[in-house]
């Protein structure tokens, strides 16, 4: 039997189950609209730590741990760990893997992560190959400005099209076969994404470069399962921004797709307010994790969300490439939350 | 009443070519490296044509605070050795102009990393 749907959408029909989540956010975070919702606030950017790349692997490592302890387990019970962040070499998964001592695959999709990891994990978990699982991605304003722009020491200033790297982690423990079982969350379709490239080269407006990568997974999505907006309460993308929103619903139109405005929710959107002058919107690995850990998950286990759609997506790009002038290409990973509602077949 | 004026001067000018730069950071994709870098080489090739100098005559400190200012001197700096000692004067005089503005940018870059840690804006 093939667990294919079309060209790039598996279904998962074990339903694997989400666990338990926990998120973690920065100061500024704590000052946006869904401020009240992250478990946990770190003080200050240096989060105890003599660095800013320490800062965020102390918050990765914290978030994993919290999430554990939310799913009453202890941390040598998790089977794997999917991973990974923004920074060269993955080092804020890698450094808080060697801290948390559980078996680790380190994964890179830029912003794209958490969607990935959920993808992978899904199919694991649906595979059998684990029961217990945490995927994991963060993301550190200070820490991203010296991998993609110039370090903070620099002083420089913003153009308006920027977006504001989100400061925050967030951790999905996922669980297949029997520990499936008190989930109010399960996951069930993954859509896997094509790099797509339009050309686009500024590194100070990357909503626009990764909005046809979105357009082309939802697109496929929709086609694979059949579906579209008004099979979906609520779909979710995860730092597009204003600018990139904005492209992502005109590029949707053009190929005939029914957008419903008002299901699409932007989490690059949300998480900071006009006055906070983030500019375009959030953005980073770190901005899709913890708004899903603290505002999207809570609501689908609850029920006020009965299914949604979980789309996340990262420009691949580098220093290097920007410096060489290459264009950005975009990837876009997808995955199907939906309520259970304690009945389990 | 003439002090008054310098300053005006200075103000003004200084004012339209920092505000140049920010419209270069607004409307273009030019990262604020190649902007700096950019406004050294227009001014040696300013000072060089000798274009700069009354500018500079002009405006005062409004026109050699900027980078433009900077190149200008290496520019003036280059020209004045050569005729002092030569076409080694060319490889030397801009960086003999320019040696104080160097120096303090090493002296202070280094106080400042020691006495201050970097934070977000808030």
């Amino acid at each position: 039997m093939s667990k294919r749907l079309g060209a790039q959408t598996v279904a998962l029909p074990s339903r694997p189950g989400i666990l338990a989540w926990a998120s973690t956010a920065g100061q500024k975070e704590k000052e946006g609209p869904y401020g009240e919702k992250f478990d946990s606030i770190i003080p200050d950017e240096l989060n105890g730590q003599q660095s800013f790349e320490g800062a965020e692997r102390a918050m990765l490592e914290e978030t994993i741990v919290r999430c554990a302890q939310k799913a009453n387990k202890a941390l040598g019970d998790i089977q794997m760990l999917l991973c990974g962040d923004l920074l060269n070499q993955i080092i804020s998964a890698g450094f808080a893997a060697r801290n948390l001592g559980i078996p680790f695959y380190g994964l890179y999709g830029a912003c794209s992560t958490m969607a990935e990891s959920l993808s992978i994990g899904g199919m694991i978990a649906d595979g059998g190959f684990a029961d217990a699982m945490v995927c994991a991605t963060c993301s550190h304003f200070c820490t991203a400005e010296r991998q993609y722009r110039a370090p903070l020491e620099l002083g420089n200033q913003r153009t308006p099209t920027a977006q504001w790297t989100v400061t925050g982690a967030g951790a999905v423990m996922l669980a297949g076969g029997e520990q499936a079982r008190h989930a109010g969350a399960v996951l069930t379709h993954a859509t896997c994404g094509r790099v797509i490239d339009l050309g686009i080269s500024d590194a100070n407006n990357m909503g626009a470069a990764m909005a046809p990568a979105g357009c082309d997974t939802l697109a496929n999505h929709f086609r694979d399962t059949n579906r579209g907006f008004d099979d979906y309460d609520l779909v979710v993308t995860g730092d597009l921004g204003h600018l990139g929103r904005d492209l992502l619903i005109e590029l949707l139109k053009e190929r005939k797709i029914t957008v419903r405005e008002d299901k699409l929710f932007d989490c690059g959107c949300h998480i900071f307010d006009a006055r906070q002058d983030a500019h375009s919107g959030g953005s980073g690995c770190g901005c899709a994790a913890s708004m899903l850990c603290a505002h999207l998950l809570p609501e689908v286990a609850s029920g006020r969300l009965g299914r949604i759609l979980f789309m996340a997506t990262g420009a691949l790009l580098s220093p290097t490439t920007t410096m060489q002038g290459e264009s950005i290409p975009g990837v876009a990973h997808a995955v199907v939350i939906e309520h259970e509602g304690g009945k389990r077949r | 009443m003439s002090m008054m004026l310098m300053y005006i001067k200075a103000f003004v000018v200084g004012g339209i070519l920092c505000a140049i730069g920010q419209v270069l950071i607004l409307k273009t994709q030019l990262t604020s490296a190649r902007i700096l870098v950019g406004y050294v080489t227009t001014g040696v090739i300013l000072g060089a044509l000798g274009i700069y100098k009354p500018l500079v005559d002009f405006a005062g400190a409004g026109a050699t605070v900027p980078l433009l200012g900077f190149g200008y001197s290496l520019a003036r700096g280059s020209l004045e050795a050569v005729r002092e000692i030569g076409v080694l004067g060319a490889f030397t005089g801009g960086i003999t102009a320019t040696a104080g503005g160097i120096s303090a940018a090493l002296f202070f870059g280094y106080l400042a990393a020691i006495l201050f840690k970097p934070k977000m804006k808030a």
